[in-house]
């Protein structure tokens, strides 16, 4: 076991799976049982779709605009799906294991460990995907039973570990300067979309920009 | 069954119907190398765009605040070549005092 690999993946499985803790407490909040926040976190395992569903509902949207709002967002995982799955080459049962835990953190920590080798991706797939689903699913149930003195994120600064980490996974992969470029392109693009598109796409919307300027190469 | 019931339900459904027909995907489709050179700048675009979204957004809108802080720390912990976990930790304490001590 590669010891950075594994520092990597528990570092963002710790800190994206004490988020759990605030997306429990808005479940209950917005007038989820403790057993279907949990149920959410288990089954549906996507933070930004999960909290995107508590949020329509607890507003008064009905179940199909709360259903078809989180599959927007949940949408970038498929995409995901699609990066990842060539890379670990699994089968059956393994896949639908890998398919549930197919989220930002698993591809992100997973394609950080490219550069040092293709196991230590794979290992940091399965690390952080797994160490993710056990913490977030924990911290949820934390959540949900009324931890929320600790619900404000913020406080705790886990509102800024989560893009210094997605930072420092990108970090290594911009070795040129059309990288760079890319990069803070999208980032720009990903930022001024936010108020226009609806929530989920300026972020999917980049795959594109991705695509256009490889093809064109 | 009531609203909550289905949108839980349905919400998980579509959830692992995506990402299980992600890694569906035949794998010679995405064996071109033109498709691999892609394969390779869509991380940076995504990882580029959640780093933006989560630093300067807040529900939909552009907002500057304490996670600026985070983010600039990260940058320059990166550009001194510190390991992740110190990369991480050291934005999520800058943020957090300036938050505590910004209300």
């Amino acid at each position: 076991m590669n010891s950075a690999t594994l520092r990597d993946s528990l570092s963002v499985s710790l800190t994206v799976g004490a988020y759990g803790v605030a997306f429990g407490a808005a479940a209950v909040a917005n007038g989820f049982t403790v057993l279907q926040s949990c149920l959410l976190s288990l089954l549906t395992f996507s933070g930004a779709s999960q909290f995107a569903v508590v949020g329509v509902l607890g507003a008064g949207g009905t179940a199909l605009s709360g259903i078809a709002t989180a599959s927007l967002l949940g949408i970038r995982n498929g995409l995901y799906g699609v990066i990842i799955a060539p890379r670990l080459k699994v089968k059956g049962f393994k896949r639908i294991v890998a398919a549930q835990i197919t989220i930002d953190e698993s591809t992100g920590v997973a394609l950080g460990q490219e550069v040092r080798s293709p196991e230590a991706m794979r290992q940091g797939f399965w690390l952080t995907g797994i160490g993710v689903f056990i913490f977030w699913n924990l911290f949820t149930l934390a959540g949900a039973l009324g931890a929320q003195a600790m619900g404000d994120i913020r406080a705790w600064g886990l509102d800024s570990a989560v893009p210094a980490a997605f930072l420092g996974l990108v970090w290594p992969r911009l070795k040129t300067n059309s990288d760079r470029a890319l990069a803070i392109g999208c980032a720009v693009f990903a930022v001024a979309m936010t108020p226009i598109l609806p929530a989920g796409l300026p972020i999917i919307a980049t795959a594109f920009i991705a695509v256009a300027v490889g093809l064109r190469k | 069954m009531n609203q909550y019931w289905i949108a839980v339900i349905g919400t998980s459904a579509i959830a692992f119907a995506l990402k299980y027909s992600g890694h569906s995907v035949p794998e010679k489709w995405l064996s071109h190398p033109r498709i691999q050179r892609v394969n390779a700048l869509i991380p940076i675009a995504l990882l580029s765009a959640l780093v933006a979204a989560q630093t300067f957004t807040s529900e939909s809108k552009l907002m500057i605040d304490h996670r600026l802080l985070g983010l600039s720390v990260a940058i320059i912990a990166l550009l001194l070549k510190a390991p992740f976990p110190i990369v991480v930790l050291s934005a999520a304490l800058s943020s957090a005092l300036l938050y505590n001590f910004s209300i």
